[in-house]
């Protein structure tokens, strides 16, 4: 009864296309905002550093594939290397420019990350699908590679790993060895909420719908004059712009510093599990898909000892490692055959549900 | 609905011409040395059985393929090589013999993409979905529901075009033509696989289209009934070449027409 459509009357085109037509859905928008600002002062330390913090990063990185693959229906197995190109970028930007505050930085090595992506989508105009993940492909090693040899990368560290140097914001450190956790999760989320809210702007307005129709129908999109390379690359641009801003939140405000080999093709294959269980084509999908990818294996390793002990079974650290990949795996499969257009869909279809119930339509 | 026309061109002169246009794919020759016009503010047919080469000169017109012979004039300027989306940039609009809308938008965002090129906000607007964009988001609005209520498809504006049926799937790709405001608008087989009401409402609004808006129409279609109704013109094609041309009487009284179509006694 909380939930209804009914008497909430349009009466002009600006309310009519809101993105949350309906009273309801932004309060709990609100809510869950106002609930994950709440959480870094209620949450503790493990929960914010272990949990939370990884769970945004992946839920920005997985909105920046979803635009290229979800919107644009463009393949991409490239994520990890531009998520790469952003920290790296971040890193010689702050270190080179440490007076200019750091967050600056962050969204600035997105642009970076931006050019690079928008370059190896040029074969995107000539190749679709397979073929295209597979160009990818190609960035993925090709900057991998330059991570591991262009020492000038990480200023000639011997080690050649990045590290996060101590920078603040208002007197308060939000990066480096003395940021707590709570600062960092804050920090973070502020970020993924600003780039969401921006995302979803994009992608309800004219250049969602071009990508849209780029996906679903690239002739009728030529036909309707949209230049089909320019909305491409755009997509491939906008779409490295969250990955590389994710990669150096990655790296610097959640690892605290990183090697070349986070940014690897396991990374991209992550990401991109996360997008098609989330469900393509949708950004809270995103949020949902790095929900089940990354928290689930969490709860596993807590749930499974204790549900297993009553039983007088002891199991090792290693076994229950074991279980969660068996699990978890299974659970994909289950939710591919179950529904294959990802948890969006089905949190779509509980909405409408939701909508008329206790009747059935 | 403003009228699309263009300032050099009054009703009856020649918007389109098509000068011994060949095409051919290897071996296969789809078009062989056809000439004809389109007339400003008229409705005219290519007609012919299957196969004689309809569709392929639509696709020449709209940039799909490049004539391998021949030249086509658009608004009296020598067309070089063009694509698609210049095509329609120049003012072509066009609807596909099977539907080609974008399946998971919906009724209102299919028509909204016609708008796609007339849309000018620039990215940093669109990021913020405020100011430019979003007055000319509520601007393009008004002017797609004008074109909903036209076609008379409201009830389903905000559903998503792949469940609906095939007629009305053919009436949402005519709006999202009509939103690009073309000056010339191709047709093809609008009319395929309805049954009499539908035909009845899609013929309605051609003719209205073409009469409130002065759009020229060039259509492809089957139903000989339909087509000697509509069209000021019928060119008719039989195996690439052109065979008739002319008003629908004459071409009805065209003995290789009927020929072509009815067969020939050997």
């Amino acid at each position: 009864m909380l939930y209804r459509e009914a008497g909430q009357f349009k009466t002009n085109y600006v309310s009519d296309s809101a993105i949350f037509p309906l009273r309801e859905d932004r309060i709990g928008l609100g809510l869950i905002i106002l609930a994950a600002y709440a959480l870094a002062f209620l949450g503790n330390s493990f929960l914010l550093q272990a949990v939370m913090i990884p769970f945004l990063v992946f839920s920005l990185a997985s909105i920046g594939l979803n635009i290229l693959t979800g919107y644009t229906g463009l393949l991409s197995l490239g994520t990890g290397a531009f998520m790469g190109v952003g920290a790296y970028a971040c890193y010689k930007l702050m270190t080179a420019f440490p007076e200019v505050n750091v967050i600056v930085w962050i969204f600035v090595s997105g642009f970076f990350s931006a050019a690079v992506g928008a370059l190896f989508g040029l074969p995107s105009l000539r190749i679709k699908g397979f073929y295209l993940a597979v160009a990818t492909l190609a960035a993925q090693f090709f900057l991998q590679w330059c991570f591991i040899r262009i020492p000038w990368l990480v200023n000639y560290n011997v080690s050649g790993a990045l590290d996060a140097p101590l920078r603040t914001l208002f007197g308060i450190p939000i990066m480096g060895p003395n940021a707590t956790p709570q600062v960092r999760y804050l920090v973070v989320l502020t970020i993924v909420i600003l780039l969401t809210w921006l995302a979803s702007n994009l992608v309800h307005g004219r250049i969602g719908r071009m990508w849209i129709a780029i996906r679903d129908m690239d002739l009728a999109a030529e036909l309707m004059g949209i230049r089909p390379l320019q909305t491409k690359l755009l997509a491939f641009a906008v779409s490295s712009y969250y990955c590389g801003v994710a990669g150096a939140l990655l790296v610097f405000l959640w690892y605290g510093g990183a090697e070349y080999d986070v940014f690897n093709i396991n990374q991209s294959f992550f990401i991109l599990f996360m997008v098609i269980i989330g469900g393509l084509g949708s950004l809270i999908g995103s949020f949902f898909g790095a929900a089940l990818i990354f928290i689930m294996p969490i709860v596993l390793g807590i749930v499974l000892p204790a549900a297993l002990s009553p039983f007088g079974i002891a199991v090792g650290a290693d076994t229950i490692e074991h279980l969660r990949f068996i699990i978890v795996g299974a659970l994909i499969i289950f939710f591919l055959i179950v529904e294959p257009h990802g948890l969006a869909r089905l949190w779509q279809i509980g909405k409408q549900k939701l909508l008329v119930w206790p009747f059935p339509y | 609905m403003r009228a699309p026309d263009h300032p050099v061109l009054s009703k009856g002169d020649v918007l389109l011409a098509v000068e011994n246009v060949s095409l051919a794919f290897g071996g296969v020759k789809a078009l062989t040395d056809v000439s004809f016009d389109i007339r400003k503010s008229e409705i005219r047919a290519i007609i012919g059985p299957n196969g004689a080469g309809k569709t392929s000169m639509l696709n020449c017109i709209n940039g799909f393929y490049y004539p391998t012979e021949g030249r086509i004039t658009f608004k009296g300027i020598k067309r070089p090589k063009m694509r698609p989306h210049e095509a329609a940039r120049g003012g072509i609009a066009r609807t596909f013999q099977n539907v080609a809308l974008f399946k998971s938008m919906s009724t209102l965002d299919n028509i909204m993409a016609g708008r796609s090129i007339k849309m000018r906000s620039n990215f940093f607007w669109q990021l913020f979905r405020h100011g430019p964009a979003m007055k000319e988001e509520v601007a393009h609005r008004r002017f797609v529901e004008e074109i909903i209520d036209f076609l008379e498809i409201q009830h389903i504006r905000k559903t998503p075009v792949g469940r609906l049926p095939y007629g009305l799937q053919k009436r949402v790709e005519l709006g999202r033509a009509l939103a690009m405001e073309p000056d010339l608008l191709l047709l093809d087989e609008p009319m395929a696989g309805m049954n009499l009401e539908e035909k009845e409402d899609m013929s309605r609004f051609i003719l209205e289209v073409n009469q409130q808006y002065g759009t020229t129409i060039a259509l492809i279609e089957h139903d000989m009934g339909v087509v000697m109704d509509l069209s000021d013109r019928v060119v008719v094609l039989e195996y690439g070449r052109k065979i008739a041309d002319g008003t629908p009487d004459e071409v009805k009284r065209d003995q290789r027409v009927i020929d072509a179509y009815l067969g020939v006694a050997h």
